[in-house]
């Protein structure tokens, strides 16, 4: 799978906040996305999901066995968990991997305690979400990516609120997905030890990846 | 497809566990239907000729009390995008949240009203025609109603301009709710505004989802 966008211009209240970005990233790769508040970090990423409509210039995907579109091949993980305080923490997840997986069969409850274990939830399986704290509530968004598989994960700023030993766990799970041939944009503030990873730094110029 | 239904089961879900939204509408019905009586007086003929509108406008105004939620809390928790990433189409996601709307608010009201009746001096006979009326007509509460939480998803206290909104919309479905009700209790063929009021509601169930996914979509950007 290739992911391009070229020459993107994306603009947000009539203000460019993106002018004139390419970027290219094929299977295994990873791209953090740095740069100064309001340079644009989440502004693309909500363009590569699909919610924001690119003023000049196209995101496309190359894929020889899969006509889904972008939207369908990534995990957006934003500022916000999109996390039910009434559910508990296996209850949020399971909704999520069948909804985003869209099959209802039931039988991923392996998956799902697989994907806590990744993000040393286990023990917080059955706890309302509502308890949690943030960075427990960030990590539960975070198994979100290994409990339903997209080959494209969207990161925004993956790290806020996580723990030393948390931030580990999140980048071992980025090396196993991308081992496994999959892609990685993360916004990010602070340093990410990704292993070769690209960087685009957002700001008054862009430089093309 | 499958989709479409652990979303719907997942808002029952909620909507179970919550509690809330629910009560405050049933709440909401009950008051101003007690207070009817007491504004007009005890004149049980009068009360029992209006009761029908009363129940349908009363139970109208129950529902607007908790559309405003409908995709808020979806909104404001971030569960929005990651709806929008998966394989439903927007517009099937406004119209599962929309059915289950329905399902855990309007049908609750729709049953509540003979209830309410009583303290209408309803006459029995209206009891079956009333809800039957309701639980055809409500989905274009719903359905109709989700155009309009789509629409004011990031407008501040979005509950009043609702209301704006969505009551004009209502319009038909009360006019041909009552007029059902009435042919079923006179000597009118009860078919043609029984039929109509089922048309509304298919109507508001295709054309809704469409113009509330479209309304999402602007605010999501």
């Amino acid at each position: 799978m290739l992911l391009i966008a070229e020459n993107l211009v994306l603009s947000r209240g009539g203000r460019t906040v993106i002018d004139g970005l390419s970027l290219r990233l094929s299977n295994g790769e990873a791209l953090l996305l740095t740069g100064a508040n309001g340079t644009g970090k989440t502004t693309l990423l909500r363009a590569l999901a699909g919610f924001l409509p690119p003023a000049v210039g196209e995101i496309r995907i190359e894929n020889e066995n899969d006509d889904r579109e972008l939207g369908e091949l990534c995990h957006f993980v934003g500022h916000l968990d999109g996390i039910k305080p009434h559910l508990t923490a296996v209850e949020n997840l399971a909704f999520w991997a069948a909804y985003l997986d869209g099959d209802s069969s039931g039988n991923g409850g392996d998956r799902l305690a697989c994907a806590l274990n990744k993000f040393g939830l286990a023990a917080l399986a059955d706890v309302p979400a509502g308890y949690l704290s943030a960075g427990q509530k960030r990590r539960l968004a975070l198994s979100r990516l290994a409990a339903a598989h997209r080959p494209l994960w969207l990161l925004d700023e993956p790290t806020a609120s996580l723990d030393a030993a948390s931030v580990t766990l999140l980048i071992d799970a980025v090396n196993a997905h991308r081992a496994d041939g999959g892609l990685v944009i993360a916004a990010t503030h602070l340093p990410l030890a990704f292993e070769n990873a690209k960087e685009v730094r957002l700001g008054p110029k862009e430089k093309a990846a | 497809m499958s989709g479409f239904f652990t979303l719907v089961g997942r808002d029952l879900r909620l909507a179970v566990r919550q509690g809330g939204a629910l009560g405050t509408a049933l709440g909401f019905y009950l008051v101003v239907v007690a207070m009817l009586p007491l504004g007009l007086g005890a004149d049980l003929k009068l009360l029992s000729r209006i009761a029908p509108g009363v129940l349908w406008i009363a139970l109208l105004l129950s529902a607007l009390l908790s559309l405003g939620r409908v995709f808020e809390s979806d909104y404001e928790d971030g569960s929005l995008d990651v709806l929008a990433t998966g394989p439903l189409p927007l517009e099937l996601v406004a119209a599962a949240k929309a059915l289950a709307h329905w399902i855990s608010t309007s049908v609750p009201l729709a049953l509540l009203a003979p209830v309410l009746g009583i303290l209408l001096n309803l006459e029995l006979v209206a009891y079956p025609a009333l809800v039957a009326t309701m639980l055809i007509g409500t989905p274009a509460v719903s359905f109709l109603g989700a155009i309009g939480a789509a629409l004011t998803l990031t407008a501040r206290r979005g509950g009043l301009l609702i209301a704006l909104l969505v009551l004009p919309l209502y319009v038909p479905t009360l006019i041909f709710g009552i007029a059902a009700i009435s042919a079923m209790l006179g000597p009118d063929d009860v078919a043609p505004p029984l039929l109509i009021l089922t048309a509304i509601s298919l109507g508001a169930i295709v054309l809704g989802p469409l113009a509330a996914a479209a309304a999402l979509r602007t605010q999501m950007q």
